[in-house]
């Protein structure tokens, strides 16, 4: 999914009319080639037999890839957190509120946005790079001579991997987040943990986790996916699978954020809020 | 027992550019053709075709009375059953052994029981000389032994047509024989129609029964090997004998400047070359696509270069270039 005129422009101007008519159709072929390859894993997801052990494989590698920068990264995220709130609360004089603003600042969009940052730069990449160095070994094709299709094999079992494993991640980073804030706010910055929980309890609420958690389902299909497409449809030897690695990422991130924006948005619409 | 492949106008683009062009050509029951031609002119492209993993723009592949590229998926996959292919680098899965790795095809299509998927995935790890390797990582073992076990998968459904992209590829020159030899031989046992995909015109020149040159963005020719071996047309004079004088230059195709230049020098094309005798299966028996030698030069009233078809002549074509005055010998 090269976002953009295909490389050459000699290409696109021989390519049925003039330079723009041959962009817009390449870029039209991409998109849809990308659509076909969602419809197909999807439908893959479906096809009997699972595969079990590719599943369990693949949980445990991405985990394996992914949980200690997760945690890592949410220790810092939440002391940051704390930290602005707990500054801009005393502030406008809401210091009582800082335990609750910061554990839903956490739950709600530092948790997923983690989770994003982590499935798409750890978890993507990974299945990328994986699929695209079969792709250029030439297992793949091998694989569908000897008929087996790849994409029920390989793909649908990596799509359940990182969706499983996306979810589990945004709770870890909860966890981890929450722990960090607290920590940061009842040990530097002076606030008695008693405020912490009371506030929480105010305004925080059920729907928030699983908002995140939702998200965090959608990120995890979302980011194997594309990672699967950009492996699978690598050439050009081990600088192409390179490249596809790095666009899949990128390419990630922007659908991530994009997707973390509209359920947001939803959510919103959709969940009344606690006082108000 | 082998089958008819039938190509018929096939073109293939990328992007709008076309890889080759309106090729037609017939791989012949239980016959060794091979398909020659230079670096990126398709030829992967071209097998790829063949077995329906790329879509051609236009044109067929008959196989008996089914058309590949307009046949449903299901269909298909069951034409791919007919299909052996050994991918340029083995293509193993690099997950599983060896032994895994020949015997997926089976355990995947087959009912057969675990000892009789040993007994078949021994014997034909033993005809590609890798026994006692059943437990080695793809990764761990060297690229000719990668091919020969990626051929050992490919034979395990005993397949009616067996692709080779590039078999001789990275191999050194004693690898390269062996494995020219085992496809020899494998024809002869199975007596499967094959097809070689190669940019070597050593392998070229010894092994097939017909020769097909990829250049260009088409097949510039596609015949019997004596047919052409013994062919003036400067193309494929120029590249079955790896000489420098003719159509095809360093970057692709001189231009008539350069033709020019060199015809007004008057370079001579050196003579042709005497035809090597083909590559016999090693236990002396025919195979049973083979052909006399020099029958199809005696049918056709054309002379072979001379000294063809002697059994104790050099079997490389290379030697026929400049370089056999500027090769030192070595004591040894
Ligand atoms: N999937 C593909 N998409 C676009 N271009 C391709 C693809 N596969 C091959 N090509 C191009 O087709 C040409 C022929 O490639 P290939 O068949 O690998 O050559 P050969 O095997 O003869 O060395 C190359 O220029 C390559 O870049
Ligand atoms: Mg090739």
């Amino acid at each position: 999914m090269s976002v953009g005129p295909p490389a050459n422009p000699e290409v696109a101007r021989k390519h049925r009319g003039g330079p723009v008519v041959g962009y817009a159709t390449e870029g039209l072929r991409i998109y849809g080639n990308f659509f076909a390859f969602c419809l197909d894993a999807l439908r893959g997801l479906f096809r009997r037999p699972f595969q079990v052990r590719e599943f369990i494989q693949q949980a445990w590698f991405i985990s394996s890839v992914s949980i200690l920068p997760a945690a890592l990264v949410s220790i810092p995220f939440g002391a940051v957190i704390a930290l602005q709130l707990g500054s801009l609360t005393r502030q406008i004089g809401a210091q009582s509120f800082t335990g609750a603003a910061s554990v839903i600042a956490i739950v709600r969009e530092a948790g997923p946005i983690v989770t994003a940052l982590i499935v798409a730069g750890a978890a993507g990449s990974a299945i990328c790079a994986d699929l695209g160095a079969r792709k250029i070994r030439e297992e793949l094709d091998a694989m569908e001579v000897l008929g087996i299709d790849p994409i029920h094999r390989l793909v649908a079992p990596r799509v359940v991997a990182s969706m499983l494993i996306a979810v589990l991640l945004n709770g870890l980073v909860n966890v981890v987040g929450v722990a960090g804030g607290y920590t940061f706010n009842v040990m530097m910055q002076g606030g008695t943990p008693g405020a912490y929980l009371a506030s929480f309890q105010a305004l925080g609420q059920l729907p928030d986790l699983i908002a995140g958690e939702v998200k965090a389902l959608l990120f995890g299909a979302i980011a194997a996916i594309v990672a699967s497409y950009k492996g699978m449809t690598a050439k050009g030897g081990p600088k192409g699978v390179g490249d596809a690695v790095n666009q899949s990422v990128v390419i990630t991130f922007m659908l991530l954020f994009a997707v973390n924006f509209v359920v947001t948005a939803i959510y919103f619409q959709v969940v009344p809020q606690k006082g108000s | 027992m082998g089958v008819e492949v039938r190509v018929e106008g096939l073109t293939k683009s990328f992007g709008g550019h076309p890889v080759w062009a309106d090729v037609s050509l017939t791989l012949p029951t239980g016959e060794i053709s091979v398909l020659l031609g230079p670096s990126g002119t398709g030829k992967s492209v071209f097998l790829k075709t063949l077995i329906g993993l790329l879509k051609p723009d236009r044109g067929s592949i008959w196989i008996s009375d089914r058309d590949l590229p307009r046949l449903s998926e299901r269909d298909l996959y069951e034409v791919r059953r007919l299909f052996g292919v050994l991918f340029q680098d083995g293509a193993l899965f690099g997950s599983m052994t060896l032994y895994d790795n020949v015997a997926f095809p089976l355990r995947e299509h087959t009912r057969k029981s675990e000892s009789e998927i040993r007994s078949i995935v021994s014997e034909k790890l033993e005809m590609v000389g890798l026994t006692g390797a059943e437990k080695k990582l793809p990764g761990e073992i060297s690229g000719g032994m990668r091919k020969r076990a990626g051929l050992a998968r490919a034979l395990v459904l005993d397949p009616e047509i067996i692709l080779f992209d590039e078999p001789d590829s990275g191999l050194d020159p004693v690898r390269t024989a062996y494995l020219n030899q085992l496809i020899v031989d494998l024809n002869q046992q199975t007596d499967a129609t094959f097809l070689i995909v190669t940019h070597d015109i050593n392998t070229a020149r010894t092994v097939p029964d017909n020769i097909g040159l990829l250049y260009h963005r088409h097949l510039a020719m596609f015949g019997p090997r004596e047919m052409l071996l013994s062919s003036e047309e400067p193309v494929v004079r120029q590249f079955l004998n790896a000489q420098r004088v003719g159509p095809i230059g360093m970057a692709e195709e001189k231009d008539a400047d350069e033709l020019e230049a060199e015809a007004a020098a008057g370079v001579e094309l050196p003579p042709l070359p005497p035809i090597p005798p083909q590559l016999p299966p090693s236990n002396g028996l025919p195979r049973r696509a083979q052909r006399p030698a020099g029958q199809w030069c005696r049918e056709n009233g054309v002379v072979p270069p001379p000294g063809s078809f002697e059994t104790n002549m050099p079997s490389t074509g290379r030697h026929s270039v400049e370089n056999t005055h500027e090769l030192p010998v070595v004591a040894s």
